[in-house]
């Protein structure tokens, strides 16, 4: 199977930036505005796309994204919506990476054999499941072809990095600072000593190659130089989706911001 | 009665909780270090003599355990079949049997050196024996409760804030108990350095659910000596209501492995299971994650978690406890339901019969217990985990009743 990850990845780092990694609940506010967000973010220079399923209990997510979820499952959105959604991301965009996020229910629900297919037919790369740790996610990772995005969080041992790392496909997801989704004072600090730790273990491990990506509270252009000089990856979401609920709540259209917003975080993630 | 006693290896969790297809540990990254710590700390600490001491003098000297059995004399007469036997846990302090499992909690809370409780709470129940253990130990406490519940549940809002505890309300999804409970994962994740998440029930990732029944056995312990003192046998028949399932955990699983005692759980059947407005998890649900654990779920079928309905707002639950999912599984227990009506019915008759108010949640049990009972022979028994007290209802009744 086509490895668009590495392909990435390898791109960047040839143009010395790091990744945007873009989040946005599929299907919020609606399916045909979600399809020209995720359209303007794809064209305004994210690099991979997250497309997160909207869940009726995201425990893992602060305010702005549990209520992109309220909108989005008010307009009859599902996981296999988003997976529509991902097809139609991969006829315009044929090298993005794209991810589908999810709770585990909604997958368990639909059926792991069954998702399984339904992303190989629209030509999905990875799944990140937010509520699966290594411990539970064979049910998964032992039917699907896709690779399963791991996260690893600041209270994370080193015992069960090393747990992570042997699983880690596609890139590691590194939580930048504890708690849910959503906005927060980063301490750049922590995140570099995280970061170099996490790396040294991918080295002793031979697993050097996977990408490590930084996420959870990341919006501003200063807060994504910071992160891109020192991960291969810059994941923001919550902002994403703060621009898109000011929009809607002020009558506008987000695409446009969106796609502005887009563009000026790509161009921070330049490191020179 | 000690909890470090060799447990019945059949019915154990395995070192990820599950039992069987159940259970485990479905959570973020952010939590799991604390879930690992708490599993640690569990292990280490509860089977210890100093930690049983602690727990049982508390029980014995706070809670007034062990609470007694009462022969329901007139109801068994009218019924005229099997005697009705109650467990009393609405004699504990606070009304219910929710302090047996706050009591453990908080004991090994201050052993993790944890300063501050948090809770999720629906009714409130769980949420006023949290307070009142936060009071009994100076610890500060903070409960998480929808915002739906607060205003329904004013009088206990008002208990756990005269005992001196923050009550949070929280707006989001649907403003209600499992909304409460991701509101509390959610500062948990933020906050579990100094904070010990005390889950009332026997649900949650691993290792709440056999955490909260190893704190809640005490019921089933007590009451296999009462029965035995008593009456030299063992209850044909042992019946409690489920929501989460914590009582109904409690009461059964000293007697998992007596096959000659019939075990019941009744879940609120609310309007009816054919309208589809019920909280009977294991008879209308399918098997989910959510809360951290595998187990039966009410969904639709694109996995989006719907919102049960009782008249009872402490069985008003979208799931059940994993061990309860299993038990159904292997077919040890047997889940039935009891409706809002046929609840409140049996409230009054245990009121007129027996002059005791029951809680709403345990008058499902005592609804399926009165239905049972004229089934069976004069010299058989039945025993009721007669869970809380009803003072809680008495003006939602009044209203229910009114309809």
């Amino acid at each position: 199977m086509k490895n668009r990850f590495s392909e990435t990845f390898c791109r960047l780092r040839n143009q010395n930036r790091a990744a945007l990694v873009g989040f946005i609940t599929g299907g919020d506010p609606d399916a045909d505005m979600s399809r020209r967000i995720v359209r303007s973010m794809c064209e305004g220079g994210c690099d991979i796309l997250e497309l997160g399923v909207p869940f009726s209990d995201p425990s893992a997510d602060g305010a702005v994204i549990q209520r992109s979820s309220v909108r989005a499952l008010k307009n009859g959105a599902s996981l296999r919506r988003v997976m529509e959604l991902a097809g139609d991301v991969r006829k315009d965009f044929p090298e993005m990476p794209v991810v589908i996020f999810s709770y585990y229910n909604p997958i368990l629900k639909y059926g792991v054999e069954r998702f399984s297919e339904e992303m190989k037919k629209f030509q999905v790369d990875g799944v990140l499941c937010v509520d699966l740790p290594v411990e539970e996610s064979e049910e998964l990772t032992l039917i699907m072809t896709q690779k399963m995005i791991r996260l690893l969080a600041p209270t994370t041992s080193e015992e069960r990095v090393r747990k992570i790392v042997e699983a880690a496909e596609g890139f590691l997801y590194i939580i930048s600072s504890m708690g849910v989704t959503g906005s927060r004072r980063l301490d750049f600090k922590r995140i570099t000593e995280r970061v170099s730790v996490i790396r040294q273990i991918l080295s002793e491990k031979k697993r050097q190659d996977v990408p490590v990506c930084v996420g959870f509270g990341i919006s501003s252009v200063a807060e994504v130089k910071e992160i891109a000089k020192i991960a291969d990856g810059v994941i923001i979401g919550s902002a994403f989706e703060r621009i898109l609920e000011k929009a809607l709540s002020e009558g506008r259209d987000p695409v446009l911001e969106i796609k502005k917003y887009t563009q000026e975080v790509s161009m921070a993630c330049f490191r020179r | 009665m000690d909890l470090s006693r060799k447990e019945e290896k059949k019915f154990l969790p395995d070192e990820n909780g599950h039992f069987g297809i159940h259970g485990g540990r479905y959570v973020g990254e952010t939590l799991m270090a604390a879930l690992l710590e708490l599993q640690n700390a569990y292990e280490k600490v509860v089977p210890t003599e100093d930690f049983q001491a602690e727990f049982f003098q508390v029980l014995k000297e706070y809670v007034g355990r062990p609470s007694p059995i009462t022969y329901a004399r007139r109801l068994t007469e009218s019924v005229g079949g099997a005697r009705i036997y109650l467990k009393r846990e609405d004699l504990n302090h606070t009304g219910a049997h929710k302090i047996n499992n706050t009591v453990g909690q908080a004991i090994l809370a201050r052993r993790m050196g944890k300063r501050r409780l948090i809770a999720e709470t629906g009714a409130g129940q769980h949420g006023v024996a949290a307070a009142t253990v936060a009071a009994l130990f100076g610890m500060e406490c903070r409960v998480f409760m929808g915002k739906e519940d607060v205003r329904r549940q004013a009088r206990n809002v008002e208990r756990m804030e005269l005992l001196g505890t923050s009550v949070v309300s929280v707006n989001s999804g649907t403003g209600t108990l499992k909304d409460a409970m991701n509101e509390a994962l959610r500062y948990w994740a933020e906050t579990a350095e100094d904070t010990f998440y005390l889950i009332g029930t026997v649900a949650g990732p691993h290792p709440y659910p056999v955490m909260v029944r190893n704190f809640q056995r005490v019921i089933g312990d007590e009451a296999r000596r009462q029965m035995k003192e008593k009456h030299g046998v063992l209850p044909e028949c042992i019946i409690a209501c489920v929501g989460g399932g914590s009582n109904a955990m409690g009461i059964f699983y000293p007697f998992l492995e007596d096959p000659e005692v019939r075990l019941i759980g009744v879940e609120a059947g609310g309007k009816g299971l054919e309208t589809g407005r019920h909280a009977a998890t294991l008879s209308g649900g399918s098997v989910g994650v959510l809360h951290g654990m595998k187990s039966y779920f009410l969904q639709d079928e694109n996995g989006q978690i719907v919102e049960p309905w009782s008249v009872s707002a402490g069985l008003d639950y979208p799931g059940i406890g994993p061990e309860h999912a299993y038990l159904r599984d292997i077919k040890r227990v047997m889940y039935v339901t009891a409706t809002d009506e046929e609840a409140l019915n049996a409230f009054q008759i245990l009121a007129h019969m027996e002059g005791i108010i029951p809680a709403l949640e345990s008058s499902h049990a005592l609804a399926v217990a009165i239905r049972m009972a004229k089934e069976m022979k004069k010299e058989q028994n039945v025993l009721v985990c007669l869970s809380g007290r009803g003072d809680k209802d008495m003006e939602h009744v009044r209203a229910a009743l009114k309809r």
